[in-house]
C-alpha cells in the first residue's frame, strides 16, 4: 500500500513563500553581483512581489496546511504592515550601509528572511508555526544587529539581543509544553475549543503555560518588566537594523500575541488575560514614557518610546473586543510609519564615524535641512497623538475600545502619559527648531527625493503620517472586514 | 510505562532550574548559552514526555521536540557567532563586560 | 463663496507650501507677497461668505460644508466638515482680516531677517492662520481639537523664532529712597517656547479628556447632534465635560493658574504677539465657550467657575501691570486681563458681549502691539520704558495710533474699548454686583496702567538721549496697518452699541441665531435709568483713571515716586508677579527634586537637557531613577526578566 501523501494547500503561504524564495535568491545573487546596492534593489522587488501576493489574497482564504496555517484578513494586514517596514528598512538600509561602509549582500538576506519569520508569525494557526516563525525572526535579527562588526556597540547589542532573546525563548518554549500539556494540542484553534470545553476553569497548567508565553511575547513587543533588552539594543545595532526591527519584530510579536490570547485562550481564561494585559499595559507606557524623559541619546530615546507604544498598543489587547483588535491593528500601522521614519531621520543625521545620534546633533537641523526637520517635526508630532496625523487617530482608537471595555481608567492614564510624552518628543523638536547648529554640524544626507533612497524612505513615512491622518477611513474600512 | 509522568516533569523542571541559575550566574557567554540550551532541553523533556503520557496517538510533541533541537541548534550557531565576533573585537567573553550602553 | 468656505484654510497652507518650500529660492518681494496675498484671498473669501450668509433668512445662517468624510467607525461618524455660520464666520472675518494687516506690517518688520528666516517667518505665520481658520470653522470637537494643537505648535515655535537670543537681564527698579528692587531677568526665546508648550500642556490634557468624555457620553463628536442631545444628558455630566473644557481654555487663554506663560511669550516677533498672543489664539478659549454655549448653559456651576477665574485674572492681571517695565509685558499682562472680562461674560452668559470684546480687543490690542513694534524698530530692540520718553515728537504717527489703542484700552467714551467693555460689566452686574464690582476697579487699574506706559514712553522728556536720537518713524508699510486698525480701534463700537441708544445692537442681533436658539430669552431685569447709570459709571472711571495716570506720571512724578517707597511690599510683589512662577518653581521644580532625590538618595546623572523646566522635573527625576535599573549587565537583565516572570505565574496561578 502506498502511503497517502497529504494534501498540502499552499494557497495561505505564498507571501511567506515568496520572501523565503526571494530570499535565498538574493544571497545566491550575493555569489555574482559586484555591486551589493543592487541586491538591495533585488530584495526590494521581492518585498514588492510580496506585496502584491498578499494583496491579492485579500480578504483572506481559510485555514490550512494541515491547519497549521491561516491568511485571514488579520494575517494578510499584518503582512502588509511587515511588507511596507521591510520596504523602508531596505530603502534605508541601501544607503545607510553605503556611508557606513557596510554594504555587504547578505544584510538583505537576512533581512528577507526575518521578514519571513515575521510573516510565518502571522500566519501561524499552531503553536509549532509560532515558535519557527519566532525563531526565524529573532535569530536573523541578532545577526543584523550585530552586522556592524567594526563597532563594539553593534556588537554588544546583538550580544545582549542574543542572549537575553534566547532565555525568552526557553520560558516561551516551556510555555509551549504546558500549554501543550493542558489542551493536548498545540493547534491554537484546538487548544481553545478544549480549554473552554472540557478543560478546568483556574487550570493551574494552563495558566503556566499562559504566564509563561506572555513572557516570551511581552519580551518580543517589550513589556515591562521584559523590556530591558530594548533600550541598548535600539541604541547599539546599526541605526537601519533598528528602523526595521523597531516595527516589524513588535508587529510580529503583537500579530500572535493576539491570536494566541484570543483564539487559544479565550473565553475561559479571557478574565485572566485582560487583567494581565491592562497592568502591564499600565505599567509598560508609564516606564517607556517616564524614562525617556532623561534621554539624550535620540536612538535610546525612540527605543524607550517605543516601549512605551508597546504599552498603548497592549491597551488594545486589553479591551478584549473586535473594536480593540481593529484599533491594535491601526496603531501597529501608525506605528510603522511613524517610528520607523523617526529611524530613518536618524539615520541621515548620523555621521559617518558614529553609530549613534544625541540630541544635540540635531541642533539647527532646521537649518541645515528643512525638509529633513519638517519631517521629523511630523513624526514627533504624530507620535505625541496631535491630530489630523495618523498617531492621534491610533490612540483615539485602542482608548476608546478601553472605555468601551470598561477600562476607562487605562484609557484616562493613556491620555496622561500621552500628555506626559510630548515633553520628549517636543525636546527633539526644540533641538532642531530652536537651537543654533553645533560647532560641527553632522553631515546630513541632502534631502533629495529623487536622488537618495533614505530621502524616499523618510518621504514615504511622512506621506502616510499625513495622508493616513487626513483619510483614516481607506484603513478603517480595511481593518473592517478583517 | 513504569516511569511515571511526574518524574519526567520533575526531571525537566530540575534541568530548567539548572539552565536558569547557570543564565543567571555564569560571566562566561559560552556558559550562559549552555544554561540556555538546557533550558530549551527542559522544555523538550516536557513536550516529549507529554506526546507520551496525553497524546500518544498523534506525533505532535514528539515532532515539535524535532523542530526545537533543529532550531537550537541555528540559533546556537548564529550565538557563538556572536559570541566569537565579540571576542575578536573586546578580547573577552565575559558579558559583564559588555555594559556600554545602559540608562 | 458659502459653499466653498475651505478655500479660506487653503489659501494660507498654499502660502505655507510655496513659502515653505521655495521662500528661501525666491527672495523677500515673493515671501511677501505669497504671505499677504494668501491672507488676503482668505479674508476676501470670508468677507464674501459672511456677506453671502447675510442674504439667508436667519433660521439657515448655519451651513456645514462637509469636504470629505474623515472617519466612520461604528456610530461614530466624523466629517471633515466646515460649519459657516454667524459665529464662525465673524471669527473668520476678525482672525484673517487683523491677519491681514500684521503680514502687511511684517513684510516690513522682519525685512532685516536674511532670506532663509523671512521665509520661514511668513511660512509658520500662515501655517498659524491656517490652524486658527481650522479652529474656528470646525464643525466637530475633532477638528476643533486639531486646530487647537496646531495653533499651539505654531505658536511655540515662532515664540522661540529668534532662537539665539539669550535671558536678558533687566536694570532694577531704583526707587527715589536710593533703595533698589530687582527685576525678573526676560526669559530667553527657546525657554519661552518651552514655557509655553509645558504650561499649556497641562489644559490640553483636560481638553483631551474632555473630548474623550463627550465622545463617551453622546456617542457623537459632531456640535449639533451634541448640542441637541445635551438636555438629556445629566447635569453632573455636563459640568465635568464644561469643566475639562474649560481647562483647554485655560492653559491656551493664559487664564489663572496658567497664566505664567504669555508673558514670557513677548520673547516671540512683536507682529507674532500682537497676532498670536493678543488678537487670536488666545481669544480661542473663549471662542470654545461661546462656541460650546448650549453646554455651559446646562452647567451652571461651570459657568460661575468661568465667570469668577475671568474676573480675578482681569484684576490680577491688570495690577501686575501697572508696574511692568518692559512695554510688551505691559500689554501682555493688560491681554490677560482683557481676556478675563471675555471670560467674565461668556460666563454670566452674555456670550454675544463676550465675541464683541473679543473683536474690539482684537483690534486695539494688536494696535497696541504693532505701534510697540513700531517703537521698538525704531529704538533697536529696546523695550525698556524707563529708556524712552518723548517719543512722540520723533514718531507722531506711531504716538497718534497708540494713544487710539491706548483709549480704547482704557475704555474712553465712545471708542470701541468703551462700548464693549461697558456691555460685559452691564452683564455681569445684572449676574451679580460683585463680578461687577471686580470688573469696574479692573477698569479703572486698566486706564491708569495703560496712561502709565503710555506717558513714560511718549510724553515727557527723552531719559536715554543717544538712543532718542537714533530713533525715527518706520515705514508706510508698517504705519499704514497701524493706521487701519486705529480707525477700526474708534469706529469699532458702532458694531455694538448700547441698546439704550436706541439704535439696533448690530453684532447682538448677527450672532443672536447662534445665542438665542438655545439660550432662555433674554431678560431684562434692568431699567434704562440704571442702564444709563451704569454707562456713565464706566464713562467715569475710564476718565478718572487717565486722569489720575496724567497727573502721577505726567505732572506729579514726585508723588509717585514717594508713593512708591511707601509701598514698597506691594511694588516688590506686583513687580515679582505674585511670586507666582517662582512658586510653580519651587512647589514642582524643588519638591520634585527633593521627592526625586528621596526615592533614588542622592542620584544626580538628570542635569538634562531639553525640555525640562518645573512641573516636569519631577517626572524626570521618576524618569531617572527608574533607569538606574537599565545598568547594561544583561545578568542583571535576565534576573529582572525571571522576576517579572515569577510574578506573573505567581499572580495568574495563585489569585
Amino acid at each position: 500500500m502506498r502511503p497517502q501523501l497529504p494534501t498540502l494547500d499552499l494557497v495561505p503561504l505564498y507571501p511567506l513563500l515568496v520572501v523565503t524564495g526571494w530570499a535565498v535568491l538574493v544571497l545566491l545573487a550575493d555569489l555574482f553581483v559586484q555591486h551589493k546596492r543592487a541586491l538591495g534593489y533585488l530584495a526590494l522587488t521581492g518585498v514588492i512581489v510580496a506585496a502584491v501576493v498578499t494583496v491579492a489574497l485579500w480578504p483572506g482564504v481559510p485555514t490550512s496546511f494541515q491547519n497549521m496555517a491561516i491568511s485571514d484578513g488579520q494575517a494578510l494586514f499584518f503582512n502588509l504592515v511587515f511588507l511596507v517596514t521591510g520596504a523602508l528598512g531596505l530603502l534605508v538600509a541601501i544607503e545607510y550601509l553605503e556611508r557606513k561602509d557596510l554594504q555587504r549582500g547578505e544584510y538583505y538576506a537576512l533581512l528577507m528572511f526575518s521578514l519571513a519569520g515575521m510573516i510565518a508569525m502571522a500566519a501561524a494557526e499552531d503553536l509549532l508555526i509560532v515558535f519557527l516563525g519566532l525563531e526565524m525572526m529573532s535569530v536573523a535579527l541578532y545577526v543584523l544587529s550585530g552586522s556592524n562588526q567594526r563597532d563594539m556597540s553593534s556588537i554588544e547589542a546583538a550580544m545582549k539581543y542574543f542572549i537575553l532573546g534566547s532565555f525568552a525563548s526557553a520560558f516561551f518554549l516551556y510555555g509551549i509544553a504546558l500549554t501543550y500539556a493542558a489542551a493536548g494540542s498545540t493547534n491554537l484553534a484546538q487548544i481553545g475549543s478544549w480549554l473552554s470545553g472540557r478543560g478546568i476553569p483556574k487550570d493551574p497548567v494552563a495558566l503556566t503555560g499562559l504566564s509563561l508565553l506572555l513572557v516570551g511575547f511581552g519580551f518580543k513587543v517589550a513589556l515591562v518588566p521584559f523590556h530591558w533588552w530594548t533600550p541598548d539594543v535600539y541604541q547599539g545595532a546599526p541605526t537601519s537594523v533598528t528602523a526595521f526591527m523597531s516595527v516589524g519584530a513588535k508587529a510580529a510579536g503583537f500579530a500572535t500575541l493576539t491570536r494566541v490570547l484570543y483564539s487559544a485562550f479565550s473565553p475561559t481564561f479571557t478574565t485572566d488575560w485582560v487583567t494581565v494585559a491592562a497592568v502591564l499595559a499600565a505599567v509598560t507606557m508609564t516606564f517607556g514614557n517616564l524614562a525617556a524623559l532623561v534621554q539624550r541619546d535620540v536612538k535610546r530615546l525612540l527605543g524607550y518610546s517605543s516601549i512605551a507604544h508597546a504599552g498603548y498598543v497592549l491597551v488594545g489587547i486589553a479591551a478584549a473586543s473586535p473594536v480593540g483588535v481593529r484599533g491594535m491593528l491601526f496603531y501597529i500601522l501608525a506605528y510603522a510609519f511613524m517610528t520607523a521614519g523617526a529611524f530613518a531621520v536618524a539615520c541621515a543625521v548620523e555621521r559617518r564615524e558614529q553609530s549613534t545620534t544625541t540630541l544635540a546633533d540635531y541642533a539647527g537641523l532646521a537649518q541645515r535641512s528643512p525638509l529633513l526637520a519638517a519631517a521629523m517635526l511630523l513624526f514627533m508630532l504624530s507620535l505625541i497623538g496631535i491630530p489630523p496625523l495618523i498617531g492621534f487617530w491610533s490612540k483615539l482608537f485602542v482608548f476608546r475600545a478601553a472605555v468601551e471595555a470598561n477600562l476607562a481608567w487605562l484609557a484616562v492614564l493613556g491620555v496622561l502619559n500621552s500628555a506626559l510624552s510630548a515633553y520628549y518628543y517636543a525636546g527633539v523638536v526644540v533641538q532642531m527648531y530652536l537651537r543654533e547648529p553645533g560647532r560641527s554640524p553632522a553631515e546630513e544626507v541632502a534631502f533629495r527625493p529623487w536622488r537618495s533612497a533614505l530621502a524616499v524612505a523618510v518621504f514615504l513615512a511622512a506621506a502616510a503620517t499625513v495622508v493616513l491622518g487626513l483619510w483614516p477611513g481607506a484603513v478603517v474600512n480595511l481593518l473592517m472586514g478583517v | 510505562m513504569a516511569i511515571p509522568l511526574s518524574w519526567w516533569l520533575t526531571v525537566a523542571a530540575a534541568l530548567f532550574a539548572i539552565g536558569l541559575y547557570g543564565v543567571l550566574s555564569r560571566r562566561n557567554a559560552i556558559g550562559v548559552l549552555l544554561g540556555i540550551e538546557l533550558m530549551l532541553n527542559a522544555a523538550n523533556i516536557n513536550l516529549v514526555a507529554f506526546w507520551r503520557f496525553i497524546t500518544p496517538q498523534a506525533l505532535t510533541g514528539q515532532v515539535f521536540a524535532i523542530f526545537v533541537i533543529g532550531i537550537a541548534a541555528a540559533e546556537a550557531a548564529a550565538g557563538l557567532a556572536i559570541i566569537i565576533s565579540a571576542y575578536r573585537r573586546r578580547r573577552t567573553v565575559v558579558v559583564d563586560e559588555l555594559d556600554t550602553m545602559r540608562w | 463663496m458659502l459653499h466653498s468656505i475651505w478655500l479660506v484654510i487653503a489659501a494660507p497652507l498654499a502660502g505655507v507650501l510655496l513659502n515653505g518650500l521655495l521662500g528661501r529660492h525666491l527672495g523677500r518681494a515673493f515671501v511677501g507677497l505669497v504671505g499677504v496675498g494668501s491672507v488676503g484671498v482668505s479674508f476676501v473669501v470670508g468677507a464674501l461668505a459672511l456677506i453671502e450668509l447675510g442674504a439667508l433668512p436667519a433660521a439657515e445662517r448655519s451651513i456645514g460644508v462637509g469636504m470629505w468624510d474623515w472617519i466612520t467607525i461604528g456610530s461614530l461618524q466624523v466629517g471633515m466638515t466646515l460649519r459657516a455660520d454667524a459665529l464662525s464666520l465673524w471669527m473668520v472675518l476678525v482672525v484673517s482680516g487683523v491677519s491681514l494687516l500684521i503680514h502687511l506690517y511684517s513684510v516690513g518688520y522682519m525685512g532685516h531677517e536674511d532670506e532663509r528666516m523671512f521665509a520661514r517667518f511668513f511660512a509658520y505665520l500662515n501655517l498659524f492662520v491656517a490652524s486658527m481658520l481650522l479652529l474656528v470653522l470646525a464643525d466637530n470637537y475633532l477638528l476643533l481639537y486639531a486646530g487647537w494643537e496646531l495653533v499651539g505648535v505654531c505658536s511655540y515655535l515662532l515664540i522661540g523664532f529668534w532662537f539665539h537670543k539669550g535671558d536678558e537681564e533687566q536694570a532694577p527698579v531704583v526707587l527715589v529712597d536710593g533703595s533698589q528692587v530687582a527685576v525678573p531677568p526676560n526669559l530667553n526665546p527657546p525657554d519661552s517656547g518651552k514655557k509655553a508648550f509645558i504650561v499649556t500642556r497641562f489644559g490640553d490634557f483636560g481638553f483631551a479628556l474632555g473630548v474623550f468624555l463627550i465622545w463617551s457620553t453622546f456617542g457623537t463628536l459632531n456640535f449639533t447632534d451634541v448640542f441637541a442631545a445635551a438636555p438629556q444628558v445629566p447635569t453632573a455630566t455636563i459640568t465635568a465635560i464644561t469643566l475639562l473644557l474649560f481647562m483647554g481654555a485655560i492653559g491656551k487663554s493664559a487664564q489663572l493658574p496658567l497664566s505664567v506663560w504669555l508673558p514670557d511669550a513677548m520673547a516671540g516677533p512683536t507682529p507674532v504677539s500682537a497676532l498670536i498672543h493678543a488678537a487670536t489664539m488666545v481669544t480661542a478659549g473663549v471662542y470654545m465657550v461661546a462656541r460650546n454655549h448650549v453646554l455651559y448653559d446646562l452647567a451652571p456651576t461651570s459657568s460661575l467657575v468661568v465667570a469668577i477665574v475671568g474676573a480675578v485674572t482681569a484684576l490680577y492681571a491688570a495690577t501686575i501691570a501697572l508696574v511692568q517695565v518692559d512695554l510688551k509685558r505691559v500689554l501682555a499682562y493688560s491681554t490677560i486681563s482683557q481676556l478675563g472680562y471675555m471670560f467674565l461674560a461668556v460666563g454670566v452668559g452674555a456670550y454675544a458681549a463676550g465675541m464683541f470684546h473679543l473683536t474690539t480687543h482684537a483690534f486695539f490690542k494688536a494696535l497696541l502691539f504693532l505701534a510697540a513694534g513700531s517703537v521698538m524698530h525704531a529704538l533697536h530692540d529696546v523695550i525698556d520704558i524707563r529708556r524712552m520718553g518723548g517719543l512722540r515728537r520723533k514718531m507722531p504717527v506711531t504716538w497718534l495710533t497708540f494713544l487710539v489703542g491706548a483709549l480704547a484700552l482704557a475704555g474712553f467714551p465712545l471708542t470701541a474699548g468703551f462700548f464693549s467693555k461697558d456691555e460685559i460689566l452691564l452683564k455681569a452686574f445684572e449676574f451679580s454686583p460683585w463680578l461687577w464690582a471686580v470688573g469696574l476697579l479692573t477698569a479703572l487699574v486698566t486706564a491708569l496702567y495703560t496712561f502709565r506706559a503710555l506717558i513714560v514712553a511718549f510724553w515727557g522728556q527723552p531719559r536715554d538721549w543717544p538712543l532718542y536720537e537714533k530713533a525715527h518713524e518706520s515705514p508706510p508699510i508698517m504705519t499704514a496697518p497701524l493706521a487701519i486698525l486705529a480707525i477700526l480701534a474708534l469706529l469699532g463700537g458702532l458694531l455694538g452699541l448700547p441698546i439704550v441708544f436706541g439704535v439696533p445692537n448690530w453684532l447682538s442681533e448677527w450672532l443672536a441665531p447662534i445665542f438665542a436658539a438655545h439660550a432662555p430669552a433674554e431678560k431684562h431685569m434692568l431699567s434704562v435709568t440704571t442702564e444709563w447709570l451704569l454707562l456713565g459709571i464706566s464713562a467715569a472711571v475710564a476718565l478718572v483713571g487717565i486722569a489720575l495716570a496724567y497727573w502721577l506720571y505726567a505732572q506729579r512724578g514726585d508723588i509717585t515716586a514717594r508713593l512708591t517707597v511707601t509701598l514698597r511690599p506691594i511694588f516688590v510683589l506686583l513687580i515679582n508677579k505674585y511670586y507666582l512662577d517662582d512658586i510653580y518653581n519651587a512647589v514642582f521644580a524643588r519638591g520634585g527634586q527633593r521627592l526625586a532625590a528621596l526615592l533614588a538618595q542622592g542620584l544626580d546623572k538628570a542635569a538634562i537637557d531639553g525640555i525640562v523646566d518645573g512641573g516636569a522635573r519631577l517626572f524626570v527625576r521618576g524618569g531617572a531613577w527608574l533607569t538606574q535599573f537599565e545598568d547594561g549587565h544583561i545578568p542583571h537583565y535576565a534576573l529582572g526578566m525571571f522576576v517579572g516572570a515569577l510574578v506573573l505565574v505567581a499572580y495568574l496561578v495563585l489569585r
